[in-house]
């Protein structure tokens, strides 16, 4: 019997009080792709960091081959053949693929031989794993899709014969993630051993060969794909049955709350973010846009939720808004029944050092409820509303003196739901409702969105979870290059079209 | 993750910092071959071993409150606003003028215009730096700092060509009519009966001060600007989701800064010197913004850090006296350690710290 690739035994590590991976044991088989996954901080990414060198272990052992290895920098990792594609691109962007790719890895003090060896060995590559890239383009003129071959290409090109992705199509549109797997069941053939970090189970149910969950810092299973099933693998993640699919009846919509029309934004650089976009949301009925992140739809809810000036006609239960100047701030959008969650809630949403009830106020903090006299605010009233409303929404700990940073992601997110939702907006504009959020509380935030739509609210749904885009949406919006493609039915189209609009193609135009 | 103590955050590490600051000092004492112990004993005593030392510690410590709020406010607002010595000068113009307008009948007359005069000219002199960052985007730490030496410029013009009384050779006002005298500390205790060196500046403002200390607390934590200011200073963009107007902050924000440093004036000029001279505010505008460094930004801790300065600059003055081969140099010397220690090596310290407690925190459980 072969050697595993990597086998793990024993692997410990703790951050100060939290322990972050607990004894885990894991055997990664040559020439297999093995899916690790769990909710956010499982301890997928510690111990991946422990094997690419970037923490130590606190106990436990590494093989690599067979080989007991000692690795404690990633130039240790490297050397013992293994590679590292990041979630976010580690690429110089005025650099050039070859430059990027030789980057680190350069022969001698002069480039030039560097360079061809680089480019022979490119293109046997290329051939080889159906790898394309221009060597000579920039980094910044290509897309997101193209860098993340570039990531593979580097590792390769230090000949790492086992591969770790994490979260590789977190930024792909699905034409996109399948070349990408195309690619890597190429690299399988080749015997290259790959270890893929996702949080998203249909990606393991369709190119794994083994599958191993995380949760709370221990590997709880490790299971040949073929003999599992999505809702068994949810269990296992979260701890409990799960409910994939959400229920909610038909919609009935009412009259239109929000209608755009010809919504422009030029951005500060002359570039068109957004051109000419129209559409519409009816109370009681969600409209989800579609679209791979940076087509436009982070500017259309930052217009929506006054943050960005935009020219075009807005209107909110027939009555226009400003779309630049004083008026077209925050606190009038609110002022007008628009809620917003934003895309990044750790950003915009919340302000990480506030207290929970300070943030429970946040855009509201002029409501005449909480105010004590003409100058004053009412700090106890805020947070007895606070208490209320992270009970109402299962904040967890539901303790509103502690900052906002100390909390999960998923219930950071609550947070920001807790205090949009509880005020009965027409209007609720909602960016990435679970980016980052535990399959347990996803389930928990889809339900409050539906609830609010039978409630008659309009909502606004922006998401490049396509998953989450079909199961919520009573229409479907798809945004491309600054411009809605089209809108489809849920029940009468299929991920296939959508991605296709969501790359720019037009299959019923055609 | 980061669990400590809060007395550990407020009161040990500072007191850690002096205390490192204070054995390093007693080195470079001991290098140039004096007792470091008897000097620390000098130092003391002279700022707090009689009323008299009192009175100068809390003279300087009232200057050190004014410019220490006055950073720590626009700290807030992550503005880094560091011409505190300009405005303070410029506010006490608006003292002095204020003061010199009319023959004041009686200084509880005379204080609340003076108190207006001095926020006026001290907000009016912060606000073109904040209009220039707000609307253009011109860093403030660059303008507030040039408009120290504008400053400066304009209080020599002003008291040579202008404020300078005929036939007098000195480039000062006149002396303020006795009315717009503020009582000091031997008067105001007198009243209840307390006794205080007659020869001191300390002076009524320093409870203005106190009173500005509340204030400011009151304004940052219980009212909507505050909450505003403080918004905007974790998070320009999470703000402008709020709807809370960038500019509009930027200019309060400075105004209030501006309106504190000027308030300097009424301690100087009015409490001490009693006519404007060229310089009045002699470095407390800088001092002020490691008063605000090793005071958190929190108008308590201002408050303490603004009278140990004030016992530094009185101590420091007294051990020159007693100890001539400790120039003024050398106190310099160990005001600016202390400085060094309490606010820009304030990590040196932390971080040992917090994981000591962590690790306590870990074995307790």
């Amino acid at each position: 019997m072969t050697a595993p690739a990597i086998e793990l035994t024993g692997i410990s590590k703790a951050f100060g009080p939290v322990q972050a991976n607990r004894n885990i044991h894991i055997k990664v088989m040559p020439g297999t792709i093995h899916g690790i996954i769990g909710e956010n901080g499982a301890g997928k990414s510690t111990l991946m960091s422990i094997l690419y060198g970037f923490y130590q272990a606190d106990s436990g052992n590494i093989s690599v081959n067979g080989v007991s290895t000692d690795i404690r920098e990633p130039q240790h990792a490297i050397g013992a053949g293994i590679g590292m594609v990041f979630q976010h691109f580690k690429l110089v962007q005025n650099f050039t693929v070859l430059e990027n790719i030789i980057l680190g890895a350069e022969d001698g003090a002069m480039l030039r031989p560097s360079k061809a060896n680089a480019r022979k060995e490119l293109r046997r590559l290329a051939d080889e794993y159906e790898l394309n890239v221009d060597p000579d383009a920039l980094i910044e003129d290509i897309g997101v899709g193209t860098q993340q071959r570039v990531e593979i290409l580097k590792a390769l090109y230090r000949q790492a014969d086992i591969l770790i992705l994490d979260e590789p199509t977190g930024v792909l549109t699905p034409a996109e993630a399948d070349h990408l797997f195309r690619i890597l069941e190429g690299l399988r053939r080749q015997g290259k051993t790959i270890i893929l970090i996702t949080h998203k189970l249909r990606e393991i149910m369709e190119i794994t060969d083994a599958v191993s969950v995380m949760r709370g810092g221990e590997m709880v299973a490790t299971l040949p794909t073929a003999g599992t099933s999505p809702e068994r693998l949810a269990e296992l993640m979260v701890g409990r049955k799960v409910l994939l699919r959400i229920d909610k009846k038909q919609a009935e919509p009412g009259d239109a709350v929000l209608e755009v029309e010809s919504l422009s934004v030029t951005d500060a650089d002359g570039v068109r973010r957004l051109s000419d976009v129209s559409f519409s949301v009816r109370s009681g009925e969600i409209l989800g846009i579609a679209g791979v992140a940076g087509n436009g739809q982070s500017e259309l809810l930052q217009v929506l939720g006054g943050i960005t000036a935009a020219t075009g006609n807005v209107r909110i239960n027939g009555i226009g808004i400003s779309l630049s100047g004083r008026r077209a701030d925050g606190q009038s959008r609110r002022a007008r029944g628009i809620a917003h969650v934003p895309e990044d809630r750790q950003h915009l949403g919340l302000i990480m050092d506030f207290l929970a009830w300070e943030n429970m106020v946040f855009g509201y903090h002029h409501d005449p409820a909480y105010r004590r006299g003409r100058l004053l605010m009412d700090n106890a009233a805020i947070r007895r509303d606070a208490q209320t409303k992270m009970r109402e929404f299962d904040v967890r700990p539901p303790i509103p003196g502690l900052p906002a940073k100390s909390f999960s992601g998923g219930n950071q997110q609550k947070l920001v739901l807790a205090r949009e939702m509880t005020r009965g907006p027409d209007l609720l504009l909602v960016g990435q409702p679970t980016r980052g959020v535990d399959i347990g509380a996803i389930e928990f935030i889809h339900q409050h969105i539906v609830d609010l739509r039978d409630d008659g609210a309009a909502i606004l749904l922006v998401s490049v979870e396509l998953d989450e885009i079909m199961s919520l949406s009573d229409r479907i919006a798809v945004m491309f290059d600054g411009r809605v493609m089209g809108e489809r039915l849920p029940g009468e189209t299929h991920e296939r079209e959508l991605g296709l609009l969501m790359a720019g193609i037009d299959a019923g135009a055609a | 993750m980061d669990r400590m103590p809060k007395w550990v955050d407020v009161a040990l590490i500072p007191l850690i910092n002096l205390f490192l600051a204070l054995v390093v000092s007693g080195l470079v004492v001991l290098y140039i071959g004096e007792d470091p112990i008897r000097s620390m004993w000098i130092m003391v005593k002279g700022a707090v071993g009689s009323t008299y030392g009192w009175g100068y510690t809390i003279y300087y410590a009232t200057n050190f409150i004014f410019t220490g709020l006055a950073v720590a406010v626009a700290f807030q607002a992550k503005l880094f606003n560091i011409g505190g010595e300009g405005q303070a000068a410029i506010g006490g113009l608006g003292v002095a003028l204020v003061c010199l307008a009319i023959p004041w009948p009686h200084w509880a007359l005379a204080l609340p215009f003076a108190i207006l005069g001095g926020a006026a000219f001290g907000a009016a002199w912060a606000a073109i730096p904040a209009f220039l960052q707000a609307t253009r985007g011109s860093h403030i730490v660059i303008t507030t700092i040039m408009f120290n030496f504008i400053a400066s410029a304009l209080m020599v013009y002003l008291l040579v060509n202008v404020l300078k009384p005929p036939g007098s050779m000195a480039p000062e006002t006149a002396r303020f009519p006795e009315g717009a005298f503020l009582p000091n500390a031997h008067d105001a205790l007198g009243v209840i009966g307390l006794g205080f060196s007659r020869s001191t500046p300390a002076n009524i403002t320093f409870a203005v001060a106190l009173i500005c200390c509340l204030l400011v607390y009151v304004i940052l934590w219980h009212t909507r600007l505050g909450y505003q200011i403080r918004a905007f200073g974790h998070s320009e963009p999470a703000a402008v989701y709020a709807g809370i107007p960038p500019v509009r902050i930027t200019m309060i924000t400075m105004l209030i800064s501006g309106g504190l440093a000027g308030l300097m004036g009424i301690n100087a000029v009015m409490g001490e010197a009693e006519r404007l001279v060229t310089d009045p505010v002699q470095g407390a505008g800088f001092v002020g913004i490691a008063v605000a460094l090793m005071g958190r930004s929190h108008p308590l801790g201002v408050l303490l850090a603004g009278l140990l300065f004030g016992m530094l600059y009185q101590g420091g003055g007294e051990l020159e006296f007693e100890i001539p081969a400790i120039s003024r140099e050398m106190i310099l010397v160990i005001q600016a350690l202390v400085i060094l220690f309490t606010g820009a090596l304030d990590n040196m310290i932390r971080l040992p710290l917090q994981q000591l407690f962590l690790r306590l925190g870990k074995r307790a459980t």
